[in-house]
């Protein structure tokens, strides 16, 4: 076996060294009726024959890059430089783990001191983490975080915040309050004032939202700040903070973030990086790891682990969070990405983003019947079809282009936006593309 | 040989300075600045065509400030990760037995077919039809975990250990309230891993502490007094997190499901009877499997995890959004609950956005077809007997708390260090120099100084031979009375060790460019 270094002799060798006569007495302490289970499965396989049952299955999916492709809705599809690829897969920062001995890990410590400042700077917040799982669970841990914070125990979500992420914050956080959901209304600011009151932690507010909808914070921060609550943004499309003023500037208390966009691949929804940032003052009450800088014993600047006291790992029972591992990679990924974009190419790439998006808006609303729901927006947008758009989509994918994701497939239950698509351009379509959606979708109408 | 121009052919004096350079570098250890001291806001490693942005549609919210990052040609940048990357440890480079975490060989088909495009770009909501080959991996690695665990039903979407744990616990509360229970307590032995009773306590229940008996295992005569009408459910880790086989696990799940409650296994430690034993056997209710131990998806610094739970029958109705369905059709997603209602389920809710972690299962599942149920059953051998291995070849001059066999780990507490003035830090810190990552230190908890060792059955014997020569000699060391060397390390590491204590007391967590600080 391959990975398997032990030969017969080295065994045999280690079980006289043991003093017993076979490994079977090392497992002695499992019960009998335990010991001998049968396993429906095939024996070991070889590298060529593991790779040709992958690649099998590998081919059975339509990548994005095989043809146009204007998905988004939480997972965006960019270019990332091959140097980030390579960068991650270096050993040293592939096949390391958490750095609790931080004077063998001063190149992750040092990476997550930089990320930290990268997502501060994006977000407009003072401080930032090591990183969540996701943006759903990121949103999900600032509800308990606002709920600590306040000592309240009712949020508000909007309910143009992605549905998953809803669904996400209702299962992990509804044991700890209320949760209270916004109107739908795909391509306006759904009011949520008059459901803020003085048991209300918090309001959840996606920008751009779930559409595609882009909205100023400060009116309902302000809202929000007035009934002694906080207000947490929700940012699913990290390039958009390239153009756009970042919730920090628009007062948010906390950010909760997909860091997807931003060196890592759509890999069918995960593994993807969770964003979370905050102000200074709220810094006790943050989840999840954070590195910070210190001193060694000669003077040399450093980084550690750090405010532990926090974690679960100490706390147990009275931690902020039971999260232990996060998405190291991943974050690792994303600030390699943000390192080679610097101000310039974020500000560049979002200026394409939206570019892009506006063409394929122009294009796509001049067909008859297509009307553009969201007028404000960035790189994304909704349609509102004359059909119902799980059809159109479906005879779109036919002719070989993924056209956007449904709204009924994120609101299943909600007639009024059956004929919604929802629309995602980036840089990676070309002219080429929009030419053939605009064609293709013109046809299908017909 | 060579020496012909007056180049001195030996090292003389020079070895004994310390060594002091007018760079700070010393030879392959370079000191590296931030990203934020070295790029410019004007520089960037990424070509961009210019685009005219005449008009926009941001409704007057276009940015006002600049944001202030730094940016990085790419020579610059792979200068500078590369750097970054050579003062980190890591299993590809030396021996890293981190009790607890599994640190074992990553194997690199493994990362080559993750990044096949029809795995890694597709986008987790494009239509169903075109995603078929990626639901088909989802549900064959699904097929595998429940048959190796013996369990009927698994929820693939957590996405790491303690993701998985929270999803078990929601069950176990969606399934008391099925039953209109109100439970309150959560049985945790002292040993746990400290997720365990964080996430107890996340769903709202109260942890209660079970101590163990002198055997390092649940003392089962505790357990059953503890419980009682209003105990929810344990959460136990079996094998232990002192390495120990819970002997009694069927005597306990026959005892916890008699007071009504469910039992929770952390399978954190499953890579050690993995092809050996079927944890369904055992009488659980739900498991953890954390793929990037077990499984030996890469730990990447810290992450990211999978940790699909396996459930038994009595809790699989209860499995969160989204559902993995097929069917003649071909293979399905419910995600939406009033659908797995009248499928007849009642989902817990939803742990994530999206499917779970795709590029974790692609990875698992090559993992699991490369070594087939027989190579299955040799790791977790491999894995024993290493760890036995160290034990007995240690256990004289070191301090073992418990009688063998071991299962994967070998646990030794600071009883050999007493009145040596070396402690478990300082063993610890003294093997960094040696090449050694250190093991998991004072943990578990309920043995003091604790060092819990987990060799994997990746190492070779002649590794571990060398790192047991090493354990010896340092032990004979400290009991010889000299613990001078063993303070001051690391000497030979990129750091001397850091002031923690400073860092909590006034943390600085980003940097701030100067003229702000």
């Amino acid at each position: 076996m391959r990975y398997l270094p032990l030969t017969t002799d080295d065994r045999s060798a280690m079980l006289a060294k043991i003093g017993v006569s076979s490994v079977e007495e090392l497992f002695r302490d499992v019960p009998a009726t335990a010991r001998a289970p049968r396993f429906a499965l095939p024996a070991h396989a070889g590298e060529m024959e593991v790779e040709r049952a992958l690649a099998r299955l590998a081919a059975q999916n339509i990548a994005a890059g095989s043809g146009p492709f204007f998905c988004g809705a939480g997972a965006y599809r960019h270019h990332v430089p091959a140097s980030v690829d390579h960068l991650i897969q270096r050993s040293e920062f592939l096949t390391s783990y958490t750095p609790y001995q931080p004077e063998i890990a001063q190149g992750t410590l040092q990476v997550l001191f930089e990320f930290q400042t990268q997502v501060a700077l994006i977000t407009g917040m003072e401080v930032a983490n090591a990183s969540m799982y996701d943006g759903s669970t990121a949103a999900a841990e600032a509800v308990l975080m606002a709920h600590r914070l306040t000592g309240r125990n009712r949020a508000v979500l909007s309910g143009h915040l992605h549905p998953h992420y809803a669904e996400t914050v209702r299962t992990m956080a509804g044991l700890a309050g209320d949760i209270v959901t916004g109107p739908v209304a795909a391509g306006v600011a759904d009011d949520l004032v008059p459901l803020i009151d003085a048991q209300t932690s918090c309001v959840v507010v996606q920008n751009p939202d779930v559409f595609g909808f882009l909205r100023d914070l400060k009116p309902i921060a302000e809202a929000v700040h007035a009934k002694g609550a906080l207000l947490i943004a929700v940012v699913t499309e990290p390039v958009s903070l390239g153009l756009v003023e970042s919730p920090g500037a628009m007062d948010a208390d906390i950010v909760a973030g997909e860091g997807q966009s931003l060196g890592n691949g759509l890999n069918f929804g995960g593994p993807y990086v969770g964003l979370f940032a905050t102000r200074e003052k709220f810094l006790r009450q943050m989840p999840g790891r954070l590195a910070g800088q210190t001193m060694d014993a000669q003077g040399r600047r450093g980084f550690v682990l750090t405010l532990s006291a926090r974690e679960q790992h100490i706390r147990r029972e009275k931690a902020t969070s039971n999260i232990c591992t996060n998405s190291g990679l991943c974050a690792l990924a994303f600030s390699i990405h943000l390192a080679l974009l610097g101000e310039a190419g974020l500000t560049g790439l979002a200026r394409i983003n939206h570019a892009r998006a506006l063409q394929l808006a122009e294009r796509l609303s001049s067909i008859p019947g297509v009307e553009l729901a969201t007028s404000a927006f960035f790189n994304e947008f909704t349609l509102k079809l004359p059909k119902p758009a799980a059809e159109i989509a479906d005879a779109l994918a036919d002719r070989g282009i993924i056209a956007g994701v449904r709204a009924s497939r994120l609101y299943p239950h909600r007639p009024e936006l059956r004929n919604h698509l929802i629309v995602a351009a980036t840089e990676t379509n070309t002219d080429a593309d929009i030419d053939a959606y605009g064609r293709a979708l013109a046809e299908v109408l017909a | 040989m060579m020496n012909l121009q007056g180049r001195p052919s030996s090292f003389g004096i020079a070895d004994k300075a310390p060594a002091e350079t007018v760079s700070g570098h010393r030879g392959l250890d370079h000191e590296e600045k931030l990203i934020f001291e070295i790029g410019r806001s004007d520089v960037s490693g990424v070509d961009l065509p210019p685009v005219d942005l005449a008009a926009d549609r941001l409704s007057g919210l276009a940015r006002k400030q600049p944001i202030g990052l730094a940016g990085l040609t790419e020579p610059q940048a792979m200068r500078h990760y590369v750097r970054l990357s050579q003062r980190n440890a890591s299993i590809d480079a030396s021996f890293y037995p981190l009790g607890s975490c599994t640190m074992k060989h990553n194997p690199r088909l493994n990362e080559k077919l993750a990044r096949l495009p029809g795995f890694a770009d597709i986008h987790p909501l494009q239509p169903q039809k075109t995603v078929q080959g990626a639901l088909c991996l989802i549900a064959e690695l699904a097929r595998w975990l429940k048959e190796l665990t013996g369990m009927p039903a698994v929820a693939m979407t957590p996405k790491a250990g303690a993701h998985g744990e929270l999803c078990g616990m929601l069950a176990i509360r969606a399934a008391l309230a099925a039953r209109r229970e109100t439970r309150t307590r959560i049985l945790v032995p002292e040993s746990a891993h400290g997720t365990n009773p964080a996430t107890a306590a996340s769903c709202g229940f109260t942890v209660e502490s079970i101590r163990a008996a002198e055997d390092g295992r649940v003392d089962l005569g505790a357990l059953k007094e503890a419980l009682g009408p209003d105990v929810a459910g344990i959460m136990l880790t079996n094998p232990n997190t002192c390495g120990l086989f819970e002997r009694d696990m069927i005597a306990i799940a026959d005892a916890v499901h008699a007071a009504g409650a469910y039992f929770y296994c952390d399978g954190a430690n499953f890579n050690a009877i993995v092809g050996r034993v079927k944890p369904g056997d055992l009488g659980i209710d739900a498991m953890h499997i954390n793929l990037h131990k077990s499984f030996s998806t890469p730990h990447g610094g810290g992450g990211p995890g999978a940790g699909p739970v396996v459930f038994s029958e009595r809790l699989a109705p209860f499995a969160p959004l989204p559902l993995f369905m097929s069917d003649a059709g071909g293979f399905r997603l419910i995600e939406d609950m009033e659908e797995a209602r009248a499928a007849g389920l009642t989902p817990l809710g939803r742990l994530c956005a999206f499917h779970g972690q795709m590029g974790m299962f692609v990875r698992a599942f090559a993992y699991m077809l490369s070594h087939g149920r027989d190579g299955l059953r040799q790791v977790a051998e491999d894995a024993v007997l290493s760890a036995n291995y160290i034990l007995a070849s240690l256990k004289d001059v070191m301090s073992a708390p418990y009688e063998g066999p071991c299962m994967h780990e070998a646990l030794f507490d600071d009883a050999f260090l007493k009145d040596t003035g070396v402690t478990t830090l300082d063993i610890a810190k003294r093997l960094i120099d040696e090449g050694f990552h250190p093991m998991t230190v004072y943990f578990p908890l309920v043995v003091h100084g604790a060092m819990l060792i987990e060799p994997t059955e990746t190492e070779p014997k002649a590794t571990l031979d060398e790192f047991i020569a090493v354990m010896r000699a340092l032990a004979e060391e400290a009991k010889d009375g000299h613990p001078e060397r063993f303070k001051s390390a690391p000497l030979l590491a990129p750091r001397r060790r850091l002031d923690e204590t400073a860092a909590a007391r006034k943390p600085v967590l980003r940097w701030k460019p100067e003229s702000t600080t």
